[in-house]
């Protein structure tokens, strides 16, 4: 900034704070919970009135699947988990190979996600479908919740993922470096948050018992 | 460079409309919230002055029953989301919660700037609604279930709008909190800071936690509209109650969002006016963590008529009672900081004391209205009309203007004519009162809110209110246009402390260069409101 000049105060808001702006990441992960904990809620209560047919609906979701995308998302964590570690260590190279391996797999979700969407979609389970509209109120819900907070969580992922890109790029312009990592750090947390989701999510949609 | 720019003002380093608009400079952003949430305030002035004027009379005088309720919910929605909600913490926290840590800006400067652009990207959602679609929506600002997934009007663009400006308060709230945790001056513990940080920092972590909660609420109203999916309407299987409970787990809460602040700066106000350190700082400070937190868990006292089980209303009413203690124990502080203090009676003060008359009233008759029978009564009469006015104006509204008499000075570097200050004042309070205690009296005696007729018994009550409310314009324009001489540079210029305060924004000039301070501010020595101890400052 060209107008600090004279005085500048010691605790400069404009200085550089890593402590800071991780500090910054983990309250907007608070809001994040909380804007899924809204719809968890809802889960729960739709749940509770109609149990059989929340039961019912979840036979129709592929386990498989969704055990695989499990899978995938729990390795990416650990992929960007080393990914920090590589670079704290100055590793650059290993750093960007990890985060371009965690966004692999990310894609690899987004890809087996959008085959079970249109497999649904195709059944005309998609809200506002002729077939959705005949469905019993109870189904009806479960698939309306299943589609707008699996797609709140693709969301998610999409947003992670351009943040990874945006780190590979900085790292490799050396504006992430040994000294200064802070953003990789927060890519990190902000990528377990997504994952974290999805292993509330996953249990609750597809292994009801 | 050399010292000069240090002493330059920070209305003086640049000039034209873009470093204004893209300045991430803590004090431009926050006079770009003032200018935009005044203009706000007085849109939503002159609807609430139209619903008097429609209610002077019974009958219809100006507007068909339809209008009246897309005037009273666009109303609401401005009052609540645009003005109110940000108001002191977007205003005066942006501008003075660094300058009273002894910084020089917010942690996250960019985040600040995008949370003004958020803000207007959403101000003009919601007033856009008034020119496309099929008109403002008219459920009311709480956009209940069923009806707001049935009405023909606008209400999907409502609700978006109120998304967005969620989103901006949840980005200032995170500013806030982390600049109070990583950039108070050397020697300033948490136990050292000035109360109105405190306070900012209990509303932030409301702001923070409660709004996304609202934010998905909302969400899922647009894809009932949108999808036809049976959320919260019955006839599609939905559950009407279940919104209720989403909508007020943020919108209490959100009360606090509006009230705390305001505790903050009548606690900064009180020490100025009456040369003496304030009663119980520790108690005051955590007083507002401790409504904070009570304030969570009382969400269920708006649907005591909804449908609850008796023993939820019950634990619902016993917990909104235990708030007013950290409430009460606020005021008796405040009282008692009068004391044997030197008091220095000036526009600041008045506002002040006028907060304390009538935030009491809105707070006891919040009491008759937390009790579970006589609610059953008072639910939805103009009695709640009455008493959230005399809260959220006849408090926090309060507030603002006294926190805009009060740092005047040190925003513009120049004074305001004080006796038009208190002549302005006079009319003002006068005209709040006229307008808002009949409405406790006519609400008693059973008349209805949410409609543009009554029964010709609730005429005099009605028709004093509407007179009240001309009074009340009056003020607020004899007050508007004396405060307007700083904006337009007049008014005889002030030294660096002219109410003799002792927070740190008094130690630096008025108005304050770009970077806060031209030398290193002084604590006193214990705590903030020291006078013993207070510093001298050197012009
Ligand atoms: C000149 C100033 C004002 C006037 C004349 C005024 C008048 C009114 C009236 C008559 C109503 C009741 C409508 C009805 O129930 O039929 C109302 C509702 C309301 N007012 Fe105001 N008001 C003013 C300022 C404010 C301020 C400063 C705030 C907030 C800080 C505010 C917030 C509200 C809210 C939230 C409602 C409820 C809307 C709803 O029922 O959905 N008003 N106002
Ligand atoms: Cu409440």
């Amino acid at each position: 900034m060209e107008h600090l000049s004279g005085f500048v105060l010691p605790n400069s808001g404009h200085n550089r704070d890593d402590e800071a702006s991780k500090m910054g990441m983990w309250l907007f992960l608070f809001t994040e919970l909380l804007l899924f904990g809204g719809l968890f809620i809802v889960y729960m209560v739709y749940r509770m009135l109609n149990h059989e047919a929340f039961l019912l609906s979840s036979f129709e979701l592929n386990v498989t699947l969704g055990t695989i995308n499990t899978v995938v998302l729990l390795v990416s964590s650990m992929t960007i988990a080393m990914a920090i570690t590589a670079i704290q260590k100055g590793d650059k190279k290993t750093s960007v190979r990890l985060l371009l391996t965690t966004l692999g797999l990310s894609l690899v979700f987004l890809v087996i996600k959008y085959f079970e969407w249109s497999a649904k979609i195709h059944h005309g389970l998609f809200p506002g479908m002729d077939f959705y509209n005949n469905l019993p109120k109870g189904e009806a819900l479960f698939f309306f919740l299943y589609f707008i907070m699996t797609g709140l969580h693709a969301l998610h992922i999409i947003i992670g993922a351009v943040l990874i890109g945006v780190v590979v790029h900085r790292t490799r312009q050396n504006k992430v470096n040994q000294e200064k990592y802070a953003l990789t750090e927060n890519a990190g947390l902000y990528w377990h948050l997504v994952d974290l989701i999805w292993i509330y999510l996953f249990p609750l949609f597809y292994l009801i018992h | 460079m050399t010292a000069v720019s240090t002493q330059l003002s920070f209305f003086d380093t640049r000039k034209g409309l873009f470093s204004w608009i893209f300045s991430v400079d803590h004090k431009r952003i926050a006079l770009l919230y003032l200018y935009s949430l005044i203009t706000f305030f007085l849109v939503g002035v002159t609807l609430g002055l139209l619903m008097r004027y429609e209610l002077l009379n019974p009958g219809k005088d100006l507007v068909e029953a339809k209008t009246y309720n897309q005037i009273f919910t666009l109303h609401g929605v401005i009052m609540i989301f645009l003005f109110i909600i940000p108001s002191i913490p977007a205003v005066f926290g942006n501008f003075f919660l660094p300058i009273m840590l002894g910084t020089d800006d917010v942690s996250f400067p960019k985040l600040n700037l995008l949370s003004w652009w958020v803000y207007i990207v959403g101000a003009l959602m919601a007033l856009s609604t008034l020119v496309f679609g099929d008109g403002p929506a008219d459920t009311g600002w709480t956009f209940y279930a069923p009806y707001s997934v049935k009405t023909g009007t606008n209400v999907t663009m409502s609700v978006l709008a109120a998304f967005v400006l969620g989103f901006s308060s949840i980005l200032t709230g995170l500013n806030f909190i982390v600049t109070i945790h990583r950039l108070r001056t050397p020697g300033m513990t948490f136990l050292k800071m000035p109360l109105f940080a405190w306070a900012l920092y209990a509303t932030s972590w409301i702001q923070l936690l409660a709004t996304p909660i609202i934010g998905i609420t909302l969400l899922m109203i647009t894809a009932e509209r949108v999808l036809g999916v049976g959320l919260f309407d019955p006839s599609i299987g939905g559950d009407p109650i279940l919104y209720q409970h989403l909508f007020w787990i943020y919108s209490h809460p959100a009360v606090y969002i509006m009230a705390l602040p305001a505790f903050g700066v009548i606690s900064e106000m009180l020490p100025t006016f009456s040369q003496r350190t304030i009663f119980g700082y520790k108690a005051i400070a955590f007083s507002s963590l401790a409504i904070a937190f009570v304030g969570y868990f009382i969400w269920g006292h708006h649907m005591f008529t909804s449908g609850m089980s008796g023993t939820a209303r019950f634990i619902f009413s016993m917990l909104t009672f235990l708030v007013a203690i950290p409430t009460a124990i606020k005021v008796f502080n405040w009282v008692a900081t009068l004391y044997k203090g030197s008091i220095n009676v000036q526009p600041p003060l008045l506002y002040t004391l006028a907060f304390i008359f009538q935030f009491m009233i809105g707070g006891f008759t919040g009491l008759v209205l937390g009790a579970l029978a006589t609610d059953i009564h008072l639910h939805d009469t103009y009695f709640v009309v009455g008493h959230f006015h005399y809260v959220m104006f006849g408090g926090t509204g309060f507030a603002f203007f006294g926190a805009l008499h009060y740092w005047y000075p040190k925003i513009w570097g120049r004074m305001y004519n004080i006796t038009m200050a208190n002549i302005a004042f006079v009319i003002f309070f006068i005209g709040f009162n006229m307008l808002y205690f009949p409405m406790l009296i006519v609400g008693l005696m059973g008349m209805p809110r949410r409609y543009y007729d009554y029964l010709p018994e609730f005429h005099l009550p009605n028709m004093i209110s509407t007179y009240g409310s001309w009074v009340l314009a009056t003020g607020l324009i004899l007050m508007l246009a004396n405060l307007a001489a700083g904006f337009f540079k007049k008014g005889p210029k002030v030294g660096r402390n002219p109410w003799n305060g002792i927070t740190l924004e008094w130690q630096t000039l008025s108005p304050p260069p770009v970077q806060n301070f031209d030398r290193m501010p002084e604590i006193p020595l214990n705590g903030p409101y020291d006078f013993e101890n207070k510093p001298a400052i050197k012009e």
